[in-house]
């Protein structure tokens, strides 16, 4: 399948990207046009936002080129070249100042605004902008945008990048640029896209809302695994061909145990949802999976379950609940301290008679888990930064199995972990499981999902889907995790 | 709704304790309100407001500098002597601190170090080079600067000229001019300036500079005032700078920061101890009282704030 235009403005060939032991992207080749929009759509770790970074210049692939119309041989991509010729993004997370008023931000982003009456020139170009593209906006372009509402702050970023100082805008990325709008305020967005890209614009539109892509752009690119796997006119997609195209050869599912009739047990954690959205349930001994796109709500649900069973302020000695860290350098880690002492952090009111932490104790119960789960050191003394992010990653799993906690809460801990470690723990969470422990498991990877008994797939901050046994497979979760609903 | 913007907001709470202080300090001592009843209010509180202001631009790139104190102390010592007997020494050993800032600025963004790390070890530094130069209290003050400070301009006092002067400067290059957008920018979202385009380096350097120079300048005000100088003769300063800041409505992180507030914030903790020994409270005491001021003052604030952290939810 190839369709393509034939005066290419952004041309990536046969890019390769690596983030330690993830291939984020494998051999990719893109093209676009000029006056063509084109879908992006991919589940997680498709490696749509490695795409996205190379495209901007802010990432630079291992292997692969990236030519930029009218930036032929003259040195290398970056940031600074792909602004100088057009190229502007509308990032998943703010990247507006919020202690800078709407007018200064347009400062920030057009370095030539500058000089005598530099504030009423910024505050034309993004008002006049702002006004085309959403008019009746209401945004006060001298308030900052820390004081805007989300969507609004959302309709700023967009009007931003679409605006024109001494280049105009002539590459659009748009990562998810609609998921804080409402549909009018999206449709609005939607159809300045159209105009632009009528005016010899180019534009990419990554979106989890299918009917957007199918109605807005003229091609779409599917991605899966680091390549293109479609590539088409979206004339040629529906809502359903879209979706089995992001899923790949359906494997059987290798989970041993058939499902388990719950009806008549109590669940060992339940949520309440709201309004239709299904109730969250976890039986002990079970495995529930959190799906979905990354960000739509499934970490926000994991922490509120956390909150749930903490906030006192005295350390209590029988935690009802264990939490694996997903970003270990942000929120996992103690980076200054050895292995030993990054396992036994919750254990400390179990190890300690009278104040003081029994050592030996404390050792005996590292080195048991250092065997059990394969921690790769010489010794439990050595810091923990010494060891491979995996080895890491497992630090940080024997820190919750280690606890009595009969609930583990996991917040897709796995990414960026090699293939082998994973297996290692596969096997280690099921194991636990059948004694009776219950996971509640985020991930971002289909596979780790179907180890689950049972999953929840999210979608804009709640519940939409709740699969078990055998309808636990990817068509599903993608069908699930993108809205395929007639707008 | 357009005009009660957060920055407004922010200068509300600062300007309405000078007020209330200023209304309590006349109403103890009537007498204070005179021309030269203010410039004695207010007149030490000039070095004081420069160096909020040095501080506040250390604080909008994210960092602070703990060396406030004992660099204004060096500042002070270098201009009651080498400025004093060989002015061209003297501006040369002053223009090479706001090189040494700039130094500083760049390390601590190129190497990621902590900032309040770097400035305690260069307090050191600073302290050590004044001892060096004035073992012992002493020095005279330049004549010119003597004359600037002292001077009587009609029915405005001379503090209350320079306050306005500083706030205004300041807030022109801070809040008004492109550059001191980038610097804000910086303390707000780096990642964003960076993505424009900018070189963080280039703006930290500047925003270090730019603070340098106006501590040098409080250090030469305070000579001004005090007619010669002591190694130890500002080290209050670090703290009164901070708490300047905070008190006019500035934020330890996120570059949001107000150069008029820093200034009523110096005004006002000044004011403070002024009227604390009117009430005849004993030295003793005073630190705690001038605390409990502060507390009170940042109460105030976090309740506003509440507003403003509600809206951009």
């Amino acid at each position: 399948m190839t369709f393509q235009k034939d005066n290419p403005v952004l041309t990536v060939d046969g890019a390769s990207k690596s983030f330690g032991a993830v291939r984020a992207l494998n051999g990719l080749s893109f093209v676009l046009a000029a006056g063509e929009c084109v879908g992006l759509v991919g589940h997680n770790g498709a490696g749509k936002s490695t795409l996205v970074g190379i495209m901007n210049g802010g990432t630079r692939p291992d292997t692969g080129t990236i030519r930029i119309e009218g930036n032929e041989g003259t040195g290398r991509y970056s940031v600074a070249v792909a602004r100088k010729h057009g190229v502007r993004c509308v990032f998943q997370e703010l990247s507006l100042c919020p202690n800078l008023t709407v007018t200064e931000n347009a400062r920030i982003a057009h370095a030539s605004i500058r000089g005598f009456a530099w504030r009423r020139r910024a505050e034309r170009v993004v008002r006049s902008k702002l006004d085309e593209i959403f008019p009746d906006h209401g945004i006060d372009c001298g308030q900052s945008v820390g004081m805007l509402g989300i969507a609004q702050r959302q309709m700023v970023e967009i009007a931003m990048a679409f605006s024109e100082s001494d280049g105009p805008a002539r590459i659009v990325i748009l990562d998810e640029p609609t998921s804080s709008l409402d549909a009018s305020i999206a449709r609005q967005m939607l159809a300045y896209i159209r105009k632009f890209v009528a005016a010899g614009g180019s534009v990419v539109l990554i979106s989890h809302i299918l009917n957007e892509i199918l109605t807005t752009a003229d091609r779409i690119v599917v991605m899966k695994d680091g390549s293109v796997v479609a590539n088409g006119p979206s004339s040629g997609f529906t809502l359903d061909s879209l979706v089995g195209a992001m899923g790949s050869v359906v494997r059987p599912r290798d989970a041993a145990a058939p499902p388990r009739d719950r009806t008549d047990t109590k669940p060992i954690l339940s949520r309440r949802g709201s309004d239709s959205a299904p109730e969250f349930r976890a039986y002990a001994g079970e495995i529930v999976g959190l799906a979905g796109l990354g960000g739509h709500g499934q970490t926000e649900t994991l922490v509120e379950l956390f909150r749930g069973f903490g906030g006192d302020w005295k350390a209590r000695t029988n935690i009802r609940a264990a939490f694996v860290a997903g970003d270990r350098h942000v929120d996992g880690n103690l980076p200054m301290w050895s292995i030993l002492r990054n396992i036994s952090i919750t254990l400390l009111t179990d190890l300690t008679r009278a104040g003081i932490v029994r050592e030996r104790n404390e050792r005996a119960i590292a080195q048991s888990w250092r065997e059990r789960i394969g921690i790769r050191t010489d010794s439990l003394d050595n810091p923990i930064l010494s060891l491979s992010g995996g080895n890491q990653q497992k630090v940080l799993f024997s820190r919750a199995l280690a606890t009595r906690a009969p609930i583990v809460l996991m917040d897709d801990p796995m990414r960026g972990v090699d293939i082998g470690t994973k297996q290692e723990v596969y096997s280690l969470l099921r194991a636990e499981a059948d004694q009776g422990r219950t996971f509640v498991w985020y991930s971002t990877e289909i596979d780790e999902i179907c180890q689950c008994d049972r999953v929840y797939v999210f979608r804009e901050g709640r519940i939409v889907e709740e699969l078990a046994g055998d309808d636990i497979r990817e068509d599903r979760v993608l069908a699930a995790s993108f809205s395929t609903e007639a707008a | 709704m357009t005009w009660f913007t957060a920055d407004r907001l922010r200068l509300l709470v600062p300007a309405l304790s000078l007020a209330v202080l200023l209304a309590a300090v006349f109403w103890v001592q009537p007498r204070a309100m005179s021309y030269t009843g203010l410039n004695l209010l207010f007149n030490l509180a000039v070095p004081i407001a420069l160096a909020t202001i040095a501080q506040m631009l250390i604080m909008t790139v994210n960092d602070l500098d703990l060396s406030m104190g004992t660099f204004v102390s060096f500042v002070a010592c270098v201009t009651a002597t080498f400025l004093q007997s060989n002015p061209v020494v003297g501006v040369l050993i002053l223009v090479g601190c706001v090189g040494v800032y700039v130094v500083l600025g760049m390390v601590i963004y190129l190497r990621n170090l902590p900032s309040i790390v770097v400035t305690l070890g260069m307090s050191f530094v600073w302290g050590g080079l004044a001892v060096l130069l004035l073992p012992a209290p002493g020095g005279v003050a330049p004549d010119w600067i003597r004359a600037v400070m002292v001077s009587k301009p009609p029915l405005v006092p001379m503090a209350i000229i320079a306050s306005v002067l500083i706030a205004a400067v300041a807030h022109w290059i801070v809040i008004r001019s492109a550059f001191g957008v980038v610097i804000r920018g910086v303390g707000g979202n780096e990642r964003s300036v960076t993505r424009a385009g900018w070189s963080v380096l280039r703006a930290r350097a500047a925003a270090y500079a730019l603070a340098a120079v106006f501590a040098v300048l409080a250090g030469m005000c305070l000579v001004g005032l005090t007619t010669s100088a002591d190694a130890n003769i500002a080290l209050r300063y670090t703290l009164l700078s901070i708490a300047g800041v905070i008190l006019g409505g500035g934020e330890f992180v996120g570059g949001r920061v107000s150069p008029i507030g820093a200034v009523i914030g110096a005004l006002t903790l000044t004011l403070a101890a002024s009227f604390l020994s009117f009430l005849k409270i004993s030295p003793d005491w005073q630190i705690g009282a001038q605390g409990a001021i502060l507390i009170i003052v940042l109460a105030l604030r976090l309740v506003l704030n509440r507003r403003e952290g509600g809206a951009g939810k």
